[in-house]
């Protein structure tokens, strides 16, 4: 009876998750030339270009630190602000957290489209920093590493902002109150109460800013551009305008297999750190 | 609870800033009269919101609502019995079930996008909106399944028992038992799967084709070629959708319950 029921849901995943995911591994192994197009067959050639080549390289390299710097801004702006969210009162609170979460229902497109309407040349962030007399002549943030960081923190920071307030809503105020009446400080209540018990949600925060940071599509190819090429821009102008799809299967299996990499061995140092944290 | 400090409180206003400014500013340049990009100080215009009607913008919206339509209800319609499996049964391989129905949230959306181009072209799928559709509800599906879970396990079966007890057979419980106990989480499951994919970009724009354009892909293709007020109109337009049905959501499930089941975007 529950293999019958469940039988379409895994139908569906099999046929248009697992099967096609399998299709581009094996696409991958194939060679294309401009004039015979993909030719079907077992080769390594795709991974040692993509794997080999300085240009390669540079955008795997580019990606990787946007996701982390996407990732360490995120988790400094976005833990703190969680913990004075989760000290407001009973209005603001859920009122804040709805501005802070209603962006997630807003498509990716328009948000970037708002940045790259503020960071424009004659953009508002260029008239604020010179009515300031921060800068003298515009600053150009459109097609820069920085603005790409900032658009993207934006579109990814309410996830770490969630993560953290669900971590948070365990804490039992009691303790901090215990903490002060035995004489804490603020930063010691800070340092020793919350952030232990906000840590992980802070890491689980963090892991999923970085995921998305690092196979994020529209932001950087909106803000980006051209210029600044990201692994998943890649992978776009190979299937859709080179139309060399063995080479971009294997940008994408190369994207994948480093992400998770990268995320297993985070886990592992986490964990060990962890019960560090506790029993120490 | 101690109360936040004037720093603490400059941090937020700081960051709330940060978080609105980018949607107030397309909001206000959707406004102008001008034909360049700029904040209306002291004319303000609706002309940008009429250029909306004759483009081809329109066909996309309609585009995305029938796939976000589709793709929530097939998502909706397969993740019930599965759910029911999941959270009623025991069964060897339960776990391993349950992994593989949320495994789509593990997969960056490019490396689907890429994945369906490939298929769809083996079995012969490409510009068809079929195609496109299942994409999505491979997307939302973990949406849609993990509310009617939490719907399913959340619920008191003893109305279930009396109902069986009084000599319903189980198509006639599910009927008038359960469905209706479970429905708030079945529509809070249909419309974050409808905003998931109606949001959708980065797997769609490997998969469209010019004839199942939607909007998202759309405005993409269009802000990378250039960014006029049009684009900042139409913006403004997805805006106020997504506040009215943050609204809806509200009322229908809650809205922070709902984001908490959430993933990725």
């Amino acid at each position: 009876m529950p293999y019958l029921l469940s039988a379409p849901a895994t139908a569906v995943l099999t046929l248009f998750l697992a099967v096609p995911l399998v299709m581009v591994l094996l696409l991958s192994f194939n060679t294309f030339t401009m004039a015979t197009g993909i030719q079907p067959g077992y080769s390594l050639v795709n991974y040692i270009e993509v794997l080999g080549d300085e240009y390669f390289h540079t955008i795997f390299g580019r990606t990787f630190l946007l996701a982390a710097c996407v990732t360490a801004v995120s988790a400094l702006i976005g833990a703190p602000e969680a913990y004075i969210v989760h000290r407001m009162r009973a209005p603001w609170r859920s009122l804040f957290l709805l501005v802070i979460l209603g962006p997630l229902l807003v498509s990716v497109v328009v948000r970037t489209l708002g940045w790259a309407v503020l960071l424009g040349r004659n953009g508002m962030v260029n008239v604020v920093l010179k009515s300031l007399g921060i800068v003298e002549s515009p600053v150009e943030f459109m097609f820069t590493f920085t603005g790409m960081t900032v658009a993207l923190v934006h579109v990814l920071v309410p996830f770490l902002v969630l993560s953290v307030w669900t971590s948070l809503r365990r804490l039992d105020p009691a303790v901090e109150a215990a903490a002060i009446s035995l004489g804490a400080s603020q930063i010691t209540v800070l340092r020793r109460i919350v952030l232990p018990q906000a840590m992980p949600g802070i890491l689980s925060g963090c892991l999923i800013v970085f995921t998305l940071a690092a196979s994020a599509f529209a932001t950087p190819a909106i803000v980006g551009g051209r210029r600044l090429k990201v692994a998943s821009m890649a992978a776009y102008d190979e299937f859709l305008n080179s139309l060399n799809w063995p080479l971009g299967a294997a940008i994408v299996v190369v994207l994948l297999v480093a992400m998770v990499a990268i995320v297993m061995v985070s886990n592992r140092v986490v964990e060990r750190r962890f019960r560090q944290v506790f029993e120490g | 609870m101690t109360r936040n400090g004037p720093l603490a409180l400059a941090f937020h206003a700081v960051f709330i800033a940060f978080i609105l400014a980018p949607l107030i500013v397309v909001c206000l340049v959707a406004f102008t009269p001008e034909s360049y990009l700029s904040v209306p100080t002291t004319r303000w215009s609706l002309r940008w919101f009429e250029a909306i009607w004759g483009s081809d913008f329109i066909p996309a919206f309609w585009t995305s609502v029938m796939v976000a339509c589709l793709a929530a209800s097939i998502a909706l319609l397969i993740s019930v019995p599965a759910a029911m499996a999941t959270a009623r049964y025991q069964f060897p391989g339960r776990e391993a079930l349950v992994a593989y129905f949320l495994s789509p949230l593990m997969v960056p959306h490019v490396v689907l996008g890429v994945a369906l181009l490939r298929f769809m072209a083996e079995v012969g799928l490409t510009a068809n909106l079929f195609g496109l559709v299942m994409g999505h509800v491979i997307i939302v599906l973990p949406f849609a399944l993990r509310l009617v879970l939490a719907a399913l396990t959340g619920m008191s079966r003893h109305c279930e028992w009396a109902a069986w007890s009084l000599g319903a057979p189980l198509h006639v419980v599910f009927r008038r038992i359960t469905l209706p106990m479970i429905l708030p989480g079945l529509a809070g499951g249909w419309l974050l799967a409808f905003i998931q994919s109606f949001d959708e970009l980065t797997m769609t724009v490997f998969i469209a084709s010019p004839g199942t354009t939607t909007l998202p892909v759309r405005m993409f293709l269009y802000i990378t070629d250039n960014i006029d007020p049009m684009v900042a109109s139409v913006s403004t337009a997805l805006i106020v959708l997504a506040i009215v049905m943050m609204a809806v959501m509200e009322r229908v499930y809650g809205l922070e319950r709902l984001l908490s089941g959430k993933g990725a975007s």
